[in-house]
């Protein structure tokens, strides 16, 4: 089975944020960068389907600049079998990037292709579906877990009280969500054996970006925490403003 | 608690390839959600934390800078480093359970043993399928190892061992033990041979050393061999001295040198983040220059630690390391750890006195680290050997 995963290289979610100059882009100096939680689902969830096989390919795709080696190579070091790196400045336009993807997907062969169900940077939730519509492929999206069997895929969606099971013939592209099953740590082996991996890098073509951000701002100040008194003689007064101020009670 | 993203003042990290970064910084995520959620209790209640030996392997730790056909992960010496570095972070006696199954175990079977027993055990104990300990100290012969009273007598085809250990990290959980003892007579070091022997072999006995202050998450017991008897492929047949147990001290020390730099990263982040926390005549303790100053120490302490064992590192991988070298960065890294961990107490005042901080912990367990793998006294010796050619001991 050949089964394609997209990854994105986004800041630490624990990272501190500092913004440009330009007023409209993250200053990336000193931050850690990883690949997307999501994205990282969905590599694991890759990388068990091809274990519970016990064959096929798992290769990880991204566009992304340079940088964004990076994480392929750690994806590589989880255990995929290939990387792509599709060079080219990252958009926030969701159809530009979707159409670079399809671009290099169309005639891949692939059988399931996964992304992460949303991307932590800028949460536009937009690339898998878009993807799967330029590729004429079924899509589930925000999928917890998912089985193959006959030439389809099964996916459990978590939905408002309760679980959903949806089926989708093959090829088929999938997004995910926190499951069961957290991402696998790397190996050490692994490391060491991803250098010798191959990782093919492409200059991405990316649709045109129509989408434009004219400005970041950080969110504002938290202001500073009241102390209302001291003892269980305080308790009332901060029933009180809990329930009043803060409405939580 | 925030993630702990690193001490590096000297952009030390654009020293070290893509790989050894990626290597650190797993085995970092790794104690940040496993052990350190675990360490408290398990300190509190004595006990080493078993169920991190499966994990431990999977990621590829016991042995790491030995060779793949054996299982193992086959990294640099900086690789391995940095792996203790952040073992140590989160605890001595879990970077003291990985250097005693890697350096003090699976070496001496690389480095002295026969193919077989290379084939055997190796990829087993790298799978933390076997747990080893390592038998050379004893009751009236800590510092001075070669005047142990432990032998090992030719007994038809194979072996029979009597004497006691002392002081054994992980003694009384080991699968075999790694035993040093004189086939000769007892005046004669160059007797000295490593023994592969089962745990479960009639006459060996373990018991856990009851009362210690330090190194609390870790197993120490006293070994007792009563007519142990073993085959003859027991004996590690490269091994011919007492240099074989020092050359497994040398690999060992090499990861302790690292292993400090860790723990004192662990104190120092933690000073630091209280020093800008926590309010005192109203304004943080950190602004205070008392508190300036520790931290500047602690800082400069770790940053010179760090550079110290990353060219330590490239001589080793370069095959120019001298064991000298190691001493020096054993006896250095241990007491620069020793002083942050103590001001780092202080720093955090009576909380730094709870076991809800890192810094009391780290403290009592470099008390040890100090100790073991040659005393910093004995290192002083060494190094004082090598610059005049006399020996002190
Ligand atoms: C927690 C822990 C775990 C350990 N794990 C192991 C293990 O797994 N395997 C193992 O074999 N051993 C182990 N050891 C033993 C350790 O290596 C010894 O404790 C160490 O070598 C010191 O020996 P000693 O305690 O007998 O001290 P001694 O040798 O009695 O030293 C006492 C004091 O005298 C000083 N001294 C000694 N000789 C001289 C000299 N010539 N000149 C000046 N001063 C001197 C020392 O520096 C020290 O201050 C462990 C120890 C501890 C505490």
């Amino acid at each position: 089975m050949k089964i394609f995963v997209c990854v994105k290289r986004v800041p630490d979610t624990e990272a501190r944020i500092k913004i440009g100059a330009d007023g409209r882009s993250i200053d990336p100096a000193g931050i850690k960068f990883i690949i997307s939680p999501y994205d990282e689902y969905a590599l694991e969830a890759a990388l068990r389907l091809k274990e519970a096989q016990g064959e096929g390919e798992v290769t990880v795709v991204s566009v992304g600049d340079a940088a964004a080696a990076e994480q392929l190579r750690s994806a590589l070091a989880m255990g995929a079998d290939a990387a792509v790196l599709l060079k080219g400045a990252p958009t926030t336009d969701g159809l530009a990037t979707a159409k670079a993807l399809a671009a290099e997907l169309a005639s891949s062969g692939a059988d399931l292709i996964l992304c992460g169900m949303r991307a932590v940077d800028d949460d536009q939730q937009q690339v898998g579906p878009m993807l799967a519509e330029l590729l004429d492929l079924p899509c589930v999206t925000a999928v917890t877990e998912f089985q193959v069997e006959g030439g389809k895929v099964v996916c459990h969606r978590e939905v408002e009280g309760g679980v959903e099971v949806v089926e989708a013939p093959l090829p088929a592209v999938v997004t995910t969500t926190k499951g069961a099953h957290e991402p696998r740590y790397p190996s050490l082996k692994g490391i060491m054996a991803a250098k010798k991996k191959p990782l093919t890098e492409k200059e991405a073509q990316l649709g045109a970006s129509r989408i434009e951000i004219l400005s970041l701002e950080p969110p504002p100040e938290r202001p500073a925490g009241r102390i209302v008194g001291e003892g269980p003689a305080a308790v009332p007064e901060l029933v009180r403003l809990l329930h009043e101020e803060a409405r939580v009670l | 608690m925030a993630k702990f993203t690193g001490i590096d003042y000297y952009e030390i990290d654009s020293l070290l390839s893509d790989e050894e970064r990626m290597i650190r910084d797993t085995v970092r995520a790794w104690v940040d959600d496993n052990l350190l959620p675990i360490i408290q209790e398990a300190y509190i209640e004595r006990r080493f934390p078993k169920e991190l030996i499966p994990q431990m392997a999977e990621l590829g730790i016991f042995g790491a800078n030995l060779p793949e056909e054996y299982g193992c992960a086959g990294l640099n010496n900086v690789a391995y480093g940095l792996i203790m570095q952040e073992l140590e972070r989160g605890d001595s006696g879990i970077r003291s359970f990985a250097s005693v199954q890697g350096a003090l175990c699976m070496y001496p079977i690389y480095a002295f043993g026969s193919d077989e027993q290379k084939r055997r055990y190796l990829p087993a104990m790298a799978a933390g399928e076997v747990i080893g300990c390592f038998g050379l100290t004893e009751p009236d012969y800590g510092s001075n190892p070669g005047g142990m009273i432990t032998t090992a007598r030719k007994d038809g085809d194979g072996w029979v061992l009597n004497g006691a250990k002392m002081w054994i990290t992980n003694g009384s959980m080991a699968d075999i033990a790694i035993i040093w003892a004189k086939t000769g007579s007892l005046d004669d070091p160059s007797s000295i041979r490593g023994f592969i022997v089962p745990t479960d072999t009639p006459g060996f006995e373990a018991r856990d050393q009851k009362g210690k202050l330090s190194l609390l998450a870790s197993d120490t017991s006293e070994l007792s061999l009563q007519d142990v008897r073993v085959g003859a492929d027991a004996i590690l047949p490269g091994s011919a001295g007492l240099k074989s147990p020092l050359m497994c001290l040398t690999q060992a020390r090499y990861g302790i040198a690292w292993g400090a730099v860790g723990a004192a990263m662990a104190c120092f982040d933690e000073a630091l983040r209280y020093a800008r926390e926590r309010v005192m005549f109203d304004e943080p303790i950190g602004a205070k220059q008392i508190q300036q100053v520790r931290l500047a120490d602690m800082l400069t302490g770790i940053t010179q630690a760090q550079l110290l064992v990353l060219r330590l590192g490239r001589l080793k991988d370069e095959g120019r390391l001298r064991p000298q070298q190691v001493s020096l960065a054993k006896r250095a890294n241990v007491d620069m750890a020793c002083n942050v961990a103590r001001e780092a107490r202080r720093l955090l005042g009576a909380n730094g006195i709870l076991v809800e901080y890192a810094a009391m912990r780290h403290m009592a367990n470099l008390e040890s680290v100090y100790t073991y793998e040659g005393t910093h006294d004995v290192h002083s010796l060494i190094l004082g050997q090598d610059l005049t050619g006399i020996s002190a001991f």
